[in-house]
């Protein structure tokens, strides 16, 4: 303990301690450039865990959420217009982006320790894991929906007759929001025994 | 020898004759129903698959207790032993708020006629009675004719002298 201090507190030193060899043109534009690298790097990787290849390198995804999606609107369509994983399930702002990729630390965890690994396994956490989500495009005014479907250009006249109707008092008034009820369009639902609305 | 073999001759010579009197197509045109055109051993193309009706509005039922049809689109509804779509708007509780039809008393009563607090199991599953219709026309001519025309033409008739 007191080694570890004693090295820690010789590193404050060199911290604190002006710059005796290197003049202070090399350590701005040095510091400038490994900047760009780290940066640009650490921007990389994380666009790199964006990817649908990405998610669906795991069994978990693939086999499950990802099979389940390929029958939906948001996967094959008349118009080739799809979704990826990350479109809906990330948000696109780089503060809430970030704020969200550390929350799926705790996914990296459950792919170490197996907590979805089987189907019975996931069939188990299913509900769970649809609460999360629920939960998160609720608290944000289903923000990942509102990416794509911009609620100012949604021609009412367009809609069916049904959903005109929900759409341009319930929605509109703010009163409630896409996941309200349109739960299950991408994946299966779990048991819906006592969800509002089910 | 000779004289033995004479009845498998002529019954050679009888099938020959036969087979060249052949005046029946085998390949005979296919029945106009469902597939007009071509012959039984031709594959048509396929028709395109229509469009699910999706006007909103109720059908007329041909008889009384026919199970109304969906006249709405039901594409990605899920409909199982998790959820049931349709009961999110068509359940009693849930009606008012949709204004949808509410699913009638019978769904809530089991086959001896109890009354249950939610939907009968039986009934859980809606599209075994109630389906959605496509944008076609009927593929075969049909006659039939409601209770209410036949009444009709009845004191029709009647009035007639």
């Amino acid at each position: 303990m007191k080694a570890l201090f004693a090295l820690l507190k010789d590193y404050w030193g060199i911290l604190r301690r002006p710059s005796v060899y290197y003049s202070l043109g090399f350590l701005t534009l040095g510091g400038f450039i490994a900047g760009i690298i780290f940066w640009g790097g650490f921007n990389t990787a994380l666009e790199l865990t964006n990817t649908e290849k990405f998610c669906t390198s795991c069994h978990e995804m693939r086999d499950n959420v990802f099979v389940e999606l390929q029958d939906t609107i948001h996967y094959t369509n008349r118009s080739g217009v799809r979704a990826s994983c990350p479109d809906c399930h990330v948000p696109h702002e780089w503060t809430h982006k970030i704020a969200r990729k550390m929350q799926a630390s705790k996914e990296v965890w459950g792919k170490i320790f197996g907590t979805i690994n089987t189907r019975e396994k996931f069939l188990d956490h299913r509900r769970e894991l649809a609460e999360h989500e629920w939960a998160r495009l609720k608290a944000n005014d289903s923000r990942e929906c509102r990416n794509c479907h911009n609620f100012q250009f949604m021609d009412f006249t367009r809609q069916g007759k049904r959903a005109a109707a929900m759409h341009s008092t319930s929605l509109a008034s703010g009163e409630a929001t896409c996941i309200d009820c349109h739960k299950g369009i991408a994946h299966k639902l779990p048991d819906m025994s006592g969800v509002k609305g089910w | 020898m000779q004289f033995r073999m004479l009845p498998l001759f002529l019954l050679a010579a009888i099938g020959v004759v036969l087979a060249a009197d052949i005046d029946y197509p085998l390949d005979a045109p296919g029945p106009d129903g469902r597939r007009p055109g071509g012959t039984l051993t031709q594959s048509m193309p396929a028709p395109p698959i229509a469009n699910d009706e999706n006007r909103d509005l109720k059908r007329e039922r041909n008889y009384p207790d026919q199970p109304p049809t969906i006249p709405h689109s039901i594409r990605g509804y899920q409909l199982d032993m998790n959820g049931n779509k349709c009961l999110s708007c068509h359940s009693r509780a849930n009606s008012a708020k949709s204004q949808a039809t509410a699913i009638s008393i019978t769904h809530y009563m089991d086959r001896d006629g109890q009354a249950l607090a939610a939907v009968s199991p039986r009934r859980y599953f809606c599209n075994q009675c109630h389906v959605v219709q496509k944008e076609v026309q009927p593929l075969v001519g049909n006659s039939f004719e409601t209770i209410d025309k036949i009444l009709q033409d009845d004191a029709n008739a009647a009035q007639k002298p």
